[in-house]
């Protein structure tokens, strides 16, 4: 991971010196934790502080949005992950992106930390974290201990999409393999297989927790809307969603409505939410859907594919379905 | 503030003996906004209307409400009232409180309870309508035929009659249809060919008539008046024009595995073929399928021996695109698949055939000159059973609920041709109701059965076995008697069901023209728009539209045409107001709405906008009112709600859900 951060470094500059990009999106580190890590524009100035490791999990393809419209001359050096592709492409499909303005330096990942996980198996302070494979070494003060990789990745790592990039126009290659991933329906699985009732208690704990900080939909791709519905008043959908105790499940509900279809399952909305509801079980259960009635699809695979929700063929599913799928 | 008035109606007692109209008045005139509220008998006559028009002068009122059926019964009768008294049409709105109430509840209290909610919910929508002013758009004077039988020849001829050009496009090589394979056609019995084949002609010949044979729609775009298709004609690998149809090529065609289709596979064609001696047009045809030439690379016995040069084995498939202002749907029927009825032995039979087969075995271009003799072993056959509602009126799955309506008919007639020309032969039919309502129809049946002496047993047929003796054994039981009946016979023919022609479903979506359950088309209303499709400017003619014969089939071709031409005759059409349009201020850009409009009517522009000061250029959908016909797809793929369909805004339908839940 070192040296893969090295690389990305080395050529950045390289691109920076060459004019090809006029400045970088990538990550930065704050000086106070090691799992503070934010989304960061550099230039030459400050690119000594751009990092590469297992605490980038953040999906930078969003900030792009803003970035095109800002930028006026030369291009974007974007380092986006395998996952991030996806998004990446999405957006393009939108039409929310200038692929004219960015250049895409897709990089290798073996797994981000879900540092809550690290916390929960114990770890506190951690210092470094060395990349071996399956496993961690974690740093902390009170010395180094092992961890797999399993227990403390994120879970959009633990159902990792895999190591090709969909879109890039330079790609850092390194030896890392893979690790096993698991099968991303099983959960959703589970929760099909609950009683309505079951199903409906599972939700409200659930989201009873959320503190509508809009963290989910601030760093959901597909959440790219001019305006939202919720943030315009017009829309008269903002009024409902705070009416009753039931706002929340309002909320999330039509917003897996309004990403279905385009949702990547980049797992962000799950990642920043500080309750830690599970979110990308909404976008999961309809892409695990729309997969089962028309075929698997995976949104942001291919920008020039058209996506299920948005399209008709002959032989698409009769409205009878949702009788015959019931409940 | 608006002024409402809200008319409720009785629609005699439909309406009034379910619902208490006059509680739903008295509810609704304490909603806000609500100045006038009147009940009576029958809203849409003319006394009716004159309460509206009255009311809407007297008491100024902004907005109606009419409380009644379905809008799509009298919406536009409605809105004429409205615009006679001086009010925007669109200033109006139906509450439907009899198909969506009276006629499905049977609780006088819940109803009116009802009633007086869906009133609410149009009071809510009607306080945010805006007027809407419709514009205009021009008709292209040309109209296309899907199908080239009875229907559909009758139709172009009507059309092309009244002075409009149209184009037929049939799929198979030649018109005609099932007609053409039929012998005799009930009540009178004369012979198929000889009424039918003079039409087709007729049609070819025709100067505002074009046929495109062997050819099928591909992609169909636009609206009514101003259709663009796209067809495609599909390479018969023998240049029309040439093609003299001296069938020399066809007798010296070595490729004999081929079933000919026109004879129901009862015997082979050649792999080059003209369909029959009488296809319109009279052109060969090449099958790749069975052609050695495009098997192997050799053979080319067909080109060595026309003398007109027309075989082209290089030919292509053809894409006409074209213009239309009014489509009629004639895509006919099929016969159902009658393998899943194991019962009856037809495909572990030669002897049990269709009723279509029989036709052919009938017929003197039949594969047996019209001698009717057993497949198995062409011997003259002395017992035939017949079986009515194979599949039709069947409730089980792997049949059709509907009766397929020529059964009965044709049967008889089978009947009575089989007792005339072989008197000798025994003829059974096993039936469940014998159905003749049709002028002369039940007359013709009586024939059958006194003077011909046809053996009709009611009841159904349990199995149908080969017997030791070589034949068939037909195992029963007599409804009537109540006894279980076993006849020895040489043949067995099942009427089977009919069912539309593979491919509606294709045809219908390319269309935006719905279809039921059973793939017939739809028609606007059953009783009063009977041959209109609920798409405008999509005309039906024939079984496409449910099971008929060939007299109901070619009126109900002549109402389709005369559909069209008082659709062409127009030089300019009214366009529906109520067209979706963007708030580019809250548009992404992002594509959704135009991937979803059916009729392409959504671009998408670079445009330069001042967002509350921030100016920026930003790509917005863009719809163009003219070809959009506010089908509302778009309004609900936009995740931001940027779209709009004016009439039925999200704001409004909002309004209306509100009502419901208040």
């Amino acid at each position: 991971m070192q040296k893969t951060a090295g690389l990305i470094k080395k050529r950045a500059l390289e691109l920076l010196d060459d004019g090809t990009v006029t400045r970088v999106l990538a990550w930065s580190r704050s000086e106070d934790f090691i799992y503070e890590v934010s989304p960061t524009f550099f230039d030459k100035g400050n690119i000594d502080k751009m990092i590469y490791d297992s605490f980038c999990a953040a999906n930078l393809s969003k900030y792009l949005i803003r970035a095109c419209k800002e930028q006026t001359e030369g291009k974007i050096l974007a380092v986006l992950k395998p996952c991030d592709t996806y998004s990446f492409n999405q957006l393009l499909c939108e039409h929310r992106i200038d692929r004219e303005k960015i250049y895409v330096l897709a990089v290798p990942c073996t797994g981000m930390i879900d540092n809550d996980k690290l916390k929960k198996a114990g770890f506190s302070g951690v210092t470094k974290v060395i990349d071996k494979g399956d496993s961690l070494d974690v740093f902390t003060p009170d010395g180094s201990r092992s961890v797999a990789k399993k227990d403390v990745l994120l879970e959009k790592c633990l159902c990792c999409k895999g190591s090709e990039p969909m879109a890039y126009d330079e790609k850092i290659e390194t030896d890392s393999k893979p690790f096993e991933t698991q099968d991303r329906f099983a959960c959703v699985e589970k929760l099909e297989k609950m009683t309505p009732d079951e199903r409906f208690a599972f939700w409200q704990g659930e989201l009873s927790k959320c503190i509508r900080c809009n963290a989910c939909r601030n760093v959901c791709p597909a959440c790219s809307c001019m305006k939202c519905v919720f943030d315009n008043p017009g829309s008269g959908v903002a009024s409902k969603a705070n009416s009753d105790s039931f706002e929340e499940k309002l909320f999330h509900i039509i917003r897996a409505f309004h990403v279905a279809g385009r949702c990547t399952d980049c797992g962000e909305c799950s990642r920043v939410c500080p309750q830690g509801i599970p979110l990308h079980l909404l976008n999961r259960k309809f892409i695990k859907d729309i997969d089962d009635i028309y075929g698997e699809y995976q949104a942001g695979r291919d920008p020039a594919s058209r996506a299920p929700l948005v399209d008709y063929r002959s032989e698409d599913a009769e409205p009878s379905i949702v009788e015959e799928r019931g409940n | 503030m608006q002024r409402i008035g809200v008319f409720i109606c009785w629609c005699g007692s439909n309406i009034a003996a379910t619902v208490d109209v006059a509680k739903v008045a008295e509810e609704i005139k304490k909603e806000p906004g609500v100045v006038y509220v009147k009940d009576y008998q029958y809203m849409c006559s003319e006394a009716g209307q004159l309460l509206v028009k009255n009311a809407i002068k007297e008491h100024k009122l902004t907005g109606v409400v009419i409380c009644s059926c379905s809008p799509r019964m009298h919406e536009a009768t409605f809105r004429k009232t409205a615009k006679a008294a001086g009010l925007n049409p669109y200033m109006l709105e139906v509450a439907n409180i009899r198909e969506q109430c009276s006629w499905i509840h049977k609780d006088r209290k819940e109803a009116t309870e009802k009633a007086i909610i869906l009133a609410r919910a149009a009071v809510a929508k009607v306080s945010l309508n805006t007027p809407l002013q419709p514009g205009e758009s021009a008709v292209t004077k040309r109209a296309l035929v899907i199908g080239g039988g009875i229907a559909g020849i009758q139709s172009a001829l009507d059309i092309a009659d009244a002075g409009y050009k149209v184009d037929i496009v049939e799929r198979e090589p030649t018109i005609g249809g099932k007609m053409a394979q039929l012998d005799k056609t009930f009540p009178t019995l004369d012979c198929a060919a000889c009424i039918l084949t003079p039409k087709m002609v007729e049609a070819a010949q025709h100067e505002n008539i074009t046929l495109y044979t062997y050819s099928e729609v591909e992609e169909v775009k636009g609206f009514v008046g101003n259709f663009d298709v796209k067809i495609r004609k599909k390479a018969r690998y023998v240049d029309e024009t040439k093609c003299t149809g001296c069938a020399v090529c066809t007798n010296k065609c070595p490729s004999r595995k081929a079933g000919n289709e026109f004879n129901c596979s009862l015997d082979k064609r050649g792999a080059i073929y003209i369909p029959f001696a009488q296809a319109v047009p009279n052109v060969a045809v090449i099958d790749t399928e069975h052609c050695l030439h495009f098997k192997t690379g050799k053979c080319g016995l067909c080109q060595k021996n026309c003398s007109a040069n027309a075989i082209d084995f290089d030919q292509k498939d053809e894409i006409i695109e074209e213009k239309y202002g009014a489509i009629v749907v004639a895509t006919g029927y099929q016969i159902s698949d009658v393998t899943k009825y194991d019962e009856f032995q037809y495909t572990e039979h030669p002897d049990v055939v269709t009723s279509l087969e029989l036709e052919r075995l009938m017929n003197a271009a039949g594969p047996t000159k019209g001698v009717l003799l057993r497949p198995s072993n062409h011997q003259h056959p002395k017992d035939i059973v017949f079986i009515q509602c194979v599949g039709s009126r069947d409730t089980t799955s792997r049949g059709k609920c509907y009766c397929s309506k020529i059964c009965c008919m044709y049967t008889a007639k089978h009947a009575m041709l089989i007792r005339e020309k072989y008197p000798d032969v025994n003829v059974h039919v096993f039936y469940i109701d014998v159905r003749t309502p049709g002028k002369n129809f039940d007359e013709f049946y009586r024939r059958a059965v006194e003077q011909y002496n046809v053996d009709y047993i009611k009841g159904m047929v349990g199995k149908v076995y080969e017997n030791e003796k070589g034949g068939l054994t037909v195992r029963a039981v007599n409804l009537i008697t109540n006894e279980r009946v076993m006849i020895d016979t040489d043949m067995v023919v099942l009427a089977a069901a009919i069912e539309p022609s593979a491919g509606v479903k294709k045809v219908a979506s390319m269309l935006t023209a719905s279809i039921d359950t059973n793939n017939f088309l739809t028609e606007a209303h059953p009783k009063l728009r009977p041959v209109e499709s609920p798409t405008a400017g999509v005309f039906l003619s024939g079984v496409c539209q449910g099971p008929k014969d060939i007299p109901e089939t070619v009126s109900q071709a002549g109402a389709a045409a005369v559909k069209v031409v008082g659709l062409l005759a127009k030089d300019k059409l009214v366009t529906n107001p109520c067209t979706a349009e963007p708030n580019e201020l809250m548009c992404n850009g992002c594509s959704s709405c135009e991937k979803v409009c059916p009729y392409g009517a959504i671009t998408y522009v670079e445009k330069m906008l001042n967002d509350r000061g921030i100016k920026e250029t930003r790509r917005v959908a863009s719809v163009n009112s003219a070809v959009c016909q506010g089908c509302g797809a778009c309004t609900v793929a936009c995740p931001s709600g940027a779209m709009d369909l004016k009439g039925f805004s999200n704001k409004q339908i909002m309004a209306e859900v509100d009502a419901i839940c208040k």
